[in-house]
């Protein structure tokens, strides 16, 4: 017998809004969260607008003690922690540094690359041969778990406590591994999520590679354009999002807040074969990542109200729905209706996953369809697959039941994850 | 420096590490860094880095392993500073 598996609390730092009521408001209205960074042009980018959450000194005591934020210098960390405890305590749970092991909860917190600033720090005082100076507080820093070693302890869990990683599928993995242990009895609640870091040492590399938008520098809302012909390349974004996943038997015993089930998913590679490259996907496995992730949910195509794609305002958006096309085997006015939450927040990279399964799940608790900002002018590439009335830009309020959402990632590795309304 | 403002200044040092109150608030020569502060171990070479800063000095391998009490670290800092 397996257990399913419900969603009972979320917790979210985006560029566009920090915690779930801030959040919220803005996907229901559109608001971008992208600005442009002076840091940037200073260094040269190319690209000089991003999306960084708003946290102030204040609210980060709210969250850390004083002792760990002495020589703290990871933005992934901070924003994990903030959204890992949101999403805790709005299911319901107390966080205590005196509560009792909890060997039923555990955690799936992923990162990219952790505490860069940090990392910075540490190379150039090692270079100025003062090592002894990096203190205590590099290496939990600059690990790549940092966050889940940071989690875990603040909540006390006592089952599994990893970080996973895998570029900007890293979120919605997490989210599925969670939902593996979980559905498997190897654990009642699994916090999962993701986080990435705020810097332009991240971002860097992306600006070289000319993935990142250079034409919107003046214009740093427009920038951001998923789906539509005009758009450039991606914005970076940084944020964490978290989800608390828990067994339905768990859930209803402590009379739980359900915002959604999590029906299934799938998680492959392309193999970067069959033009799928470090890169680039490979169609192929894309689409077998979404059938096989609806056979798993034991669903019809038919049945997805609403897709949450990956959809990052590079040249591969066309793909990607035609991908999506293929798989579901539905196009034109039979298409599903299809949002980018990149249009308001940009690419938050390795924290993109765990932010957009958060609006996701958001859209099925309160029953709304997020705009997607900046498709004015939707690729024809794209029109000529679906209908445009698919690709709504002011909020729809809808019933809602289901709703898939995509991750995909260099290295062509690929997630989905099927999100259902929970109903008694 | 007398003893006295030696020890004001550790105490302000080692303030932002400690985990027991208590012990803190009675912190005299005899005080044990880890058993009576409770300051994590990891957190022993934060307090070495500022006592360096603080006094401008620096302490070496051998010194740093001794410096586990209030004690130590006074002994070890009129050390350096006479040296």
């Amino acid at each position: 017998m397996k257990n399913r598996v419900v969603i009972t609390g979320l917790g979210v730092v985006a560029p566009n809004g920090v915690g779930l009521e801030a959040f919220t408001k803005a996907i229901k209205t559109g608001t971008s969260g992208i600005t442009f960074h002076q840091e940037l042009q200073d260094k040269g980018f190319s690209c000089c607008i991003g999306g960084i959450p708003e946290v102030s000194e204040e609210k980060k005591l709210a969250y850390l003690t004083p002792l760990q934020l002495r020589g703290f210098n990871s933005t992934s960390i901070l924003y994990g922690c903030m959204a890992a405890i949101d999403a805790w305590k709005d299911a319901g749970f107390l966080v205590d540094e005196n509560s009792n092991l909890d060997y039923d909860s555990g955690l799936i917190f992923g990162t990219g690359t952790s505490g860069i600033e940090k990392f910075r720090e540490s190379i150039y005082l090692i270079d100025e041969q003062k090592v002894r100076r990096l203190g205590s507080t590099s290496v939990v820093q600059t690990m790549a778990s940092g966050i889940s070693a940071y989690l875990g302890g603040i909540l006390g869990f006592g089952n599994q406590v990893t970080t996973n990683s895998s570029a900007c599928t890293t979120g919605t993995e997490a989210l599925l591994l969670g939902f593996e242990r979980i559905k498997n009895g190897k654990a009642k609640r699994m916090l999962v999520g993701s986080s990435s870091d705020s810097s332009l040492y991240t971002w860097g590399g992306f600006d070289a590679m000319r993935v990142m938008t250079y034409k919107h520098n003046e214009t740093p809302e427009k920038g951001s354009r998923p789906m539509s012909e005009t758009a450039s390349g991606f914005v970076p974004g940084s944020g964490a999002g978290a989800l608390v996943l828990e067994s339905l038997e768990s859930a209803l015993a402590r009379n739980a807040t359900i915002y959604a089930e999590v029906l299934g998913g799938n998680i492959n590679s392309g193999g970067q074969r069959n033009s799928g490259t470090l890169t680039a996907p490979n169609p192929e496995a894309v689409q077998k990542c979404i059938s096989d992730a609806l056979l798993d949910s034991k669903i019809k195509a038919s049945e997805i109200d609403v897709l949450n794609g990956h959809l990052t305002a590079t040249s591969k958006d066309g793909l990607e729905i035609e991908n999506w096309s293929n798989a579901l085997q539905r196009k034109g006015t039979n298409f599903p209706y299809i949002n980018s939450l990149k249009s308001m927040v940009g690419h938050c990279l390795a924290a993109a996953g765990a932010i957009e399964s958060v609006a996701s799940v958001l859209q099925i608790k309160e029953q709304f369809i997020f705009p997607n900002i900046n498709c004015e002018d939707i690729h024809p590439e794209i029109t000529a697959l679906i209908s445009s009335d698919k690709i709504p830009t002011k909020m729809i309020e809808k019933n809602i039941n289901i709703v898939a959402k995509a991750s995909f990632g260099f290295g062509d590795v690929n997630a989905c994850v099927i999100f259902k309304k929970y109903i008694q | 420096m007398t003893k006295e403002e030696l020890i004001i200044k550790l105490k302000a040092i080692v303030k932002p590490y400690i985990q027991d109150e208590e012990a803190f608030k009675n912190l005299t020569e005899e005080t044990d860094f880890i058993n009576d502060l409770k300051i994590n171990s990891a957190n022993l070479v934060d307090v070495i880095l500022d006592v360096e800063d603080e006094f401008n000095i620096e302490i070496d391998n051998d010194s740093m392993e001794k410096m586990l009490s209030v004690k130590a670290a006074m002994q070890i800092i009129e050390e350096k500073l006479s040296a």
